[in-house]
C-alpha cells in the first residue's frame, strides 16, 4: 500500500507541476512537451485505479497523435508570443470569474461531502469484480450490448471523412503526377531522335 | 464464456439497409467515369430510398424492441421513416439542374443525403439517450457538409458554418440535459425511464427537471423553434437551394418526430412540467414566423421564416400532448401533429419545386420581385405556386387550412384556448405575405422573364403535391389512417 501511494502522490504531482508549466512556459513547444508530460503521469494514474486499457489508450491516441499534431501545429504556426500576452489584461477579469465560479462549485462539493454523512455512497461507481482484463470487458461490451453504437459512430466517422474531402480537396489539373504504367508502356521511339553525326564537323 | 446471443436485425433492416447501399452508391462514385458519375449515383441514391420505403412498411402492427432496448420499430417510426424518405428522394430530383446550373456536381451530394437520411432513421427509431444523441449527430454531420457544398460561394460556406457553430452548440445542451437525466434517473433506457417517471407519478428531482429542460432546448434547436431559431434564415438563404429544399422538410420532421417520441415517451408522465415551455416556444415561433417574414425580399429567406411558424403550429400538437392523465386527449394531440406534418412535406416540396425553376438565363434568381408577372410569361407554374401559397396561408379548402384546423381542434379540445386564438391570429398575419407573393404573380409588372421548360421529374413533383394539396379534403383518409396507426403505437404499449 506504502509503494501504491507513494506512486499516486508522484504520479499526481508531476501531473499537476506538467499542467502548470503547459500554461507558463515561454516557449509554446515546451509547453506541448509538459503536455506530452502530464498525459503519461495521467497513464499512470490510470493503471494505479487497475484502468490499464485507458491508460494504454492514453498514451497511444494522445502522446501518439495528439500531442504530435500539436506539436507540428505549434512549431508551423509560427506564434508571436508578445502578441498573445498582450490580451492578457483584458481577458483578466473574465478569466478570474469563471475561475471564481470554479472555485465555488468545488466549495459547495466539498462542503456538502463534509456536510451531509451518507452523501459519499452517491460517489462510489458501480465496481463489479470481475476475472477478465479491462481489454476483455470492453471488448465484451461494445461488441454485444453496444453493437449499434459503435457501428453507429462508425457511420458517424464516416461521414467526417467524406466531408472533410468534399470540402477541402480540389482537382489540380496543372500539377504533375506520376503514372508508372505511361513509364513502362513509353517508346523509345516516341521522344528520342538519333542523329547521325558526321565525325569532326561538331552538333 | 458463453458467446453473447446476435440481436434480432429485422426490425433495423431499413437502417441496415441504407447504410450498406451508401457504401456501395460512394464506391459507385468513385469508380464510374468522372462525366456523368454524379447523375449516376443521384438515380441510384433515389432508388435506394424508394426501395427503403417498402422495407420500413414491414412493420404492420406493434412494436418490436432489439439492439437491448436501443431501437424500436413501431408504425409511429414507419409514418415518420416514410415522409422523411419521400422528401429525401425528392430533394435528390430536385438538386439535379441545380447542381449543373452552379457547376457544383459531385456525386457525394446525394450520398450525403443518404447518410442524413440514415440518421434521421436512426433517430425516429431511437429508444435510448445515447442512439437518439449518435441518430443526431449522423444526420447533423451530413447536413453541415452539405449546407456548405457549394464551397467557393462565400454565402454557402457561411451557413455551413454558422449551421455548424450553432449545431454544435445545440448538440452540447442536448448531451449536458441527458447526463443530468442519467445522473438523475440512473438510466439512459427510454422504456425504463418511462417506468421511473411513471412510479414517482409525477414526483421527481430538481436534476431530472433541469435535464428535460435543456434536452427541450437542444431539440428546439433541431425544429428551429423560437427562441432557438436565429440561424435559420442565415442558413436557409446561404445553402443551395434543394439543399434548403431538404433542410425545410426532412430533418424537421425527423426532429419534430424525435421530440413527440422523447416528450410523449420517457417523459410522458411529467407533462405538467414541460407542457408550459412547448406552449411558450410554440406561441413565440407562430408570432416570430408572421411578423418577421413579412419585410423579407428573398423566398429563400421568406420560406425560412414560414418554416418557424409552421413548427409553431405543429409544436401545439405537442403542447396537446403534454396534459398528462388523459390518454385520449394526448393521442389527439399526437395525431393532429403528425396529420400537419405530413401536409407541410407536401406544401413545402411543391413550394421549392417552383423555387428552384425560378431561373433567368441560365442563372437561379431568389428575388421575391423576380416573380413578377409571372401569371403572364408561365402561367401554369404561377397557378400552382399559387395553390401552394394558398395553402401555406391555410385558404379553405386546400390542405394547408385542414392540417391547421386539426391542431386548432385539438388546441379547443384540451382548453388551451389562448394558444389556438394566437394561432389563428398569427396565421392571419402570415397569410399577408404568402399571398403577397400571388399578388406579385399576378398584378405586378413583369420584369424579365423567368425561363420556361420544366424538366419532367419537376413537372411530375409539382402535378403530384399539388394534386395531394388540393384533393386532400376529398381523399384524407390514407394521411388520417397512417397518423391513428402511427398515434396509437405512442399511447398502447
Amino acid at each position: 500500500m506504502i509503494i501504491q501511494g507513494l506512486a499516486f502522490y508522484m504520479f499526481a504531482a508531476i501531473t499537476v507541476a506538467a499542467g502548470v508549466m503547459v500554461i507558463s512556459a515561454r516557449n509554446p513547444v515546451h509547453s506541448v512537451l509538459f503536455l506530452i508530460l502530464a498525459f503519461f503521469n495521467s497513464a499512470g494514474l490510470f493503471v494505479l485505479m487497475g484502468a490499464e486499457f485507458l491508460a494504454m489508450i492514453l498514451v497511444v491516441v494522445y502522446v501518439g497523435a495528439v500531442a504530435v499534431l500539436f506539436m507540428f501545429v505549434v512549431m508551423m504556426l509560427d506564434i508571436s508570443l508578445a502578441e498573445m500576452r498582450a490580451g492578457f489584461l483584458q481577458y483578466l477579469p473574465l478569466g478570474a470569474m469563471i475561475g471564481f465560479v470554479l472555485v465555488m462549485e468545488l466549495g459547495i462539493i466539498g462542503g456538502s461531502w463534509v456536510i451531509a454523512d451518507n452523501v459519499d455512497k452517491n460517489f462510489v461507481a458501480p465496481i463489479v469484480a470481475m476475472k477478465t482484463t479491462n481489454t476483455e470487458a470492453l471488448g465484451n461490451m461494445l461488441y454485444t450490448h453496444y453493437v449499434y453504437y459503435f457501428q453507429a459512430a462508425g457511420m458517424i466517422l464516416l461521414v467526417a471523412m467524406i466531408g472533410a474531402i468534399v470540402l477541402t480537396h480540389r482537382k489540380r489539373p496543372d500539377a504533375r503526377k506520376q503514372n508508372i504504367g505511361d513509364q513502362v508502356s513509353r517508346h523509345p521511339s516516341d521522344t528520342l531522335e538519333i542523329k547521325k553525326v558526321s565525325s569532326g564537323s561538331g552538333v | 464464456m458463453p458467446l453473447a446471443t446476435l440481436p434480432t436485425l429485422t426490425p433495423a433492416l431499413p437502417e441496415i439497409f441504407l447504410a450498406i447501399a451508401s457504401m456501395l452508391l460512394l464506391m459507385l462514385g468513385v469508380f464510374s467515369s468522372e462525366e456523368n458519375n454524379t447523375r449516376t449515383v443521384s438515380y441510384a441514391s433515389v432508388l435506394v430510398l424508394i426501395v427503403a420505403i417498402p422495407f420500413v412498411g414491414l412493420v404492420t402492427e406493434g412494436r418490436t424492441v432489439t439492439f437491448g432496448g436501443a431501437f424500436v420499430t413501431d408504425t409511429f417510426a414507419v409514418y415518420i421513416k416514410a415522409l422523411v424518405l419521400v422528401s429525401a428522394a425528392t430533394a435528390i430530383i430536385m438538386s439535379k439542374d441545380y447542381l449543373k446550373i452552379q457547376g457544383i456536381e459531385r456525386f457525394e451530394f446525394p450520398v450525403l443525403i443518404v447518410l442524413a437520411t440514415l440518421g434521421m432513421m436512426m433517430m425516429i427509431s431511437a429508444n435510448d439517450l445515447i442512439a437518439l444523441y449518435l441518430g443526431l449527430e449522423l444526420q447533423s454531420l451530413s447536413l453541415y457538409v452539405i449546407a456548405s457544398f457549394q464551397r467557393d460561394s462565400a454565402r454557402s460556406a457561411e451557413a455551413g458554418l454558422k449551421y455548424f457553430v450553432l449545431g454544435a452548440l445545440a448538440s452540447g445542451l442536448l448531451l449536458y440535459g441527458m447526463s443530468m437525466i442519467y445522473g438523475f434517473a440512473g438510466t439512459t433506457s427510454f422504456d425504463t425511464l418511462a417506468n421511473i417517471f411513471h412510479d414517482a407519478h409525477g414526483h421527481v428531482s430538481v436534476g431530472v427537471i433541469v435535464g428535460i429542460v435543456f434536452m427541450l432546448a437542444g431539440l428546439a434547436f433541431k425544429v428551429s423553434a423560437v427562441p432557438f431559431h436565429m440561424w435559420t434564415p442565415d442558413v436557409y438563404e446561404g445553402a443551395p437551394t434543394p439543399v434548403t429544399a431538404l433542410f425545410a422538410v426532412a430533418p424537421k420532421i425527423a426532429a419534430m418526430g424525435l421530440f413527440i417520441r422523447v416528450m410523449v415517451g420517457p417523459f410522458g408522465e411529467l407533462g405538467a412540467q414541460w407542457q408550459q415551455i412547448i406552449i411558450f416556444i410554440s406561441v413565440a415561433s407562430m408570432l416570430l414566423g408572421a411578423f418577421a417574414a413579412i419585410n423579407q425580399t428573398n423566398i429563400k429567406r421568406l420560406m425560412a421564416y414560414s418554416s418557424i411558424g409552421h413548427m409553431g403550429y405543429a409544436l401545439i400538437g405537442l403542447a396537446v400532448a403534454g396534459t398528462a392523465g388523459d390518454a385520449a386527449l394526448q393521442a389527439l394531440g399526437v395525431q393532429s401533429m403528425l396529420i400537419y406534418l405530413g401536409i407541410y412535406m407536401f406544401m413545402n416540396i411543391g413550394t421549392f419545386a417552383c423555387i428552384l425553376l425560378m431561373k433567368r438565363d441560365g442563372r437561379m434568381v431568389e428575388g421575391i420581385d423576380d416573380l413578377a408577372g409571372l401569371s403572364k410569361s408561365n402561367p401554369g407554374l404561377a397557378m400552382i405556386l399559387s395553390i401552394f401559397m394558398f395553402s401555406m396561408a391555410g385558404i379553405p379548402p386546400l390542405a394547408g387550412f385542414l392540417g391547421k384546423l386539426y391542431v386548432f381542434q385539438a388546441a379547443i379540445q384540451a382548453e388551451l384556448y389562448a394558444l389556438a386564438v394566437i394561432g389563428v391570429l398569427a396565421s392571419v398575419v402570415g397569410a399577408y405575405y404568402y399571398i403577397r407573393i400571388i399578388k406579385v404573380m399576378y398584378f405586378d409588372d413583369p420584369v424579365d422573364e423567368l425561363d420556361r421548360g420544366i424538366s419532367l421529374e419537376m413537372k411530375a413533383i409539382l402535378v403530384v403535391t399539388g394534386v395531394v394539396i388540393v384533393f386532400f379534403v376529398f381523399y384524407p383518409v390514407p394521411l388520417l389512417t397512417g397518423a391513428e396507426s402511427a398515434t396509437a403505437a405512442l399511447f398502447h404499449k
